[in-house]
């Protein structure tokens, strides 16, 4: 029971601040390929 | 109950079957949203057209003022890790990170004020010195929790929270642009409004991470982690209190080691895109070289938790030297590549070396618990970061001056930058020399007032 508490836990954990940085990282990404082209 | 004693350092103290690896994005809601300020340019021009809107008015700001804002607050970040180090490091995380959140945000707050009436000093008081103070505060804060949970991989962990610093500006550079166009009207430029939503939306962000951070019990180690009985040559069991590390010489070959390599990689940092420009005329425009920014910054960020996670393996002086020793010779190749006009050897020497400049702030931290220990080793951080703050200075200056230098006396701008480049390259070997001369903390510098198992616990030894 707490290992699963502890799976969720870890999960909304790492959602909340991968969500933003993957964006961030995918938006930087985007721009640098428009500006190669 | 008190509001403050869910600040308290005994209030974070991690229950049994708390999950360690919580801890990373605890750090990461701090350094993600601090980490904005390496993306506080964008702001610049819009706070040039507050009243012109279209463009700079007689009254409006200008770019060379407003160049100041981030200065104050890197060095009021540099002040306040010097200055505080000790207290976040008594107080705990919880505590730290909270404050770090009221200055961070507050400053926002008070910025858009001055945005708001038109008053450059309220900026220079709100973003620089509270800011500066939230980016001192925050930047340190996790770093000795992270330490303390993960014995078995404290450059692993504190990689992770230091690429969230890098990553930052990632995030906050497209939701800067966002909101301004929101806010944006034909008679009104949306500043002021950017800022209050973005003081609010890092307050709560970085409020996440002080709820969910914990420190270990005393004497908890990892799971099948054995604490090893000995320190070993160039890793201590030991403890050496703040002010008594200021007397070695290992902080001071450390402190250049931090300075020297930053001092390089920032004075490239800022003037690579027009550096690509002017090597490579005609071969390389605005735009693409806007591109490699974004790419160079990605290798920054990157580099902060690969460099920092090999150090684990490789030890903190061997990660040095390949900083040292490859940045000499990448420095010095970036000359080559102008002459060969090889635009994909130019690139690929900028994206090492822009590694292995985020790679030498994420691997000190768990340099400094090598040689000091790891009671006092976010307060040690926090001395430390001075370096960054002088290099901040030097780095600039150098190239800037240097290029000039070179222009005013007739040589042609696809070469200005080489004597730039080699005298990095000298600092790299200089950096090299430091790095070398780093020996084991002489034992009379060890904290002698406590006993053995409290040592071994602030270890997270056995």
């Amino acid at each position: 029971m707490a290992g699963n508490s502890n799976a969720v836990k870890l999960i909304l954990a790492w959602t909340f601040v991968g969500i933003p940085l993957v964006w961030g990282v995918v938006q930087t990404l985007i721009n640098a390929i428009k500006a190669f082209h | 109950m008190p509001a403050t004693s869910f600040l308290a350092r005994e209030r974070t103290i991690a229950a049994p079957g708390y999950s360690r690896w919580l801890i990373p994005p605890a750090a990461l809601c701090i350094h993600l949203c601090i980490g904005q300020a390496y993306a506080f340019s964008v702001f610049n021009l819009p706070l040039s057209k507050l009243i012109g809107i279209s463009q700079s008015a007689p009254d409006d700001w200008k770019l060379t003022d407003l160049g100041w804002i981030f200065s104050i607050g890197i060095f009021f970040l540099g002040a306040s890790a010097a200055l505080l180090g000790r207290w976040v490091e008594e107080g705990g995380p919880r505590r730290a990170m909270f404050t770090a959140a009221l200055c961070w945000s507050g400053g926002f707050l008070v910025s858009a004020v001055g945005v708001y009436i038109h008053t450059l000093w309220l900026i220079y008081l709100g973003y620089g010195v509270l800011g500066g103070f939230g980016l001192g505060i925050g930047y340190i804060s996790p770093v000795s929790t992270l330490i303390k949970w993960f014995p078995d991989r404290p450059g692993m962990a504190t990689g992770m929270a230091i690429m969230g610093f890098g990553g930052g500006a990632f995030i906050a550079s497209p939701l800067s642009v966002w909101l301004m166009a929101q806010f944006s009207t034909a008679t009104h430029v949306g500043v002021a409004e950017a800022w209050i939503c973005m003081g609010l939306i890092y307050f709560c962000f970085m409020m996440v991470g002080a709820a969910i951070v914990r420190v270990p019990p005393d004497g908890w180690v990892p799971e099948g982690y054995v604490a090893p009985a000995q320190s070993s040559r160039l890793v201590t069991r030991e403890n050496v209190y703040v002010y008594e590390a200021l007397k070695t010489p290992q902080f001071w070959l450390i402190w250049w080691i931090l300075c020297l390599n930053v001092t390089a990689g920032i004075g490239v940092l800022g003037q690579a895109s027009a550096m690509s420009q002017e090597m490579f005329k005609g071969q390389v425009t605005a735009v693409a070289a806007s591109g490699f920014v974004g790419l160079f910054s990605l290798f920054n960020m990157g580099g902060r938790f690969i460099w920092s996670s090999t150090s684990d393996y490789i030890g903190r002086k061997n990660t040095y030297f390949c900083f040292f020793g490859l940045g000499t010779v990448l420095y010095a190749l970036v000359p080559y590549t102008g002459s060969i006009g090889s635009v994909g050897l130019f690139v690929a020497c900028y994206a090492v070396i822009f590694s292995m400049y985020g790679g030498g702030f994420a691997t000190v931290p768990a340099y400094l618990r090598d040689m000091f220990g790891t009671r006092y080793v976010g307060a040690i951080h926090g001395l430390l970061l001075t370096a960054w703050s002088m290099a901040g200075i030097f780095g600039p200056v150098l190239v800037n001056y240097i290029r000039q230098y070179n222009v005013d006396h007739g040589v042609p701008a696809a070469q200005a930058y080489n004597t730039t480049m080699y005298i990095m390259a000298g600092l790299l070997v200089v950096g090299f020399i430091c790095n070398a001369c780093v020996r084991a903390v002489n034992e009379r510098h060890y904290m002698k007032d406590e006993p053995a198992g409290q040592t071994a616990a602030a270890m997270g030894g056995e």
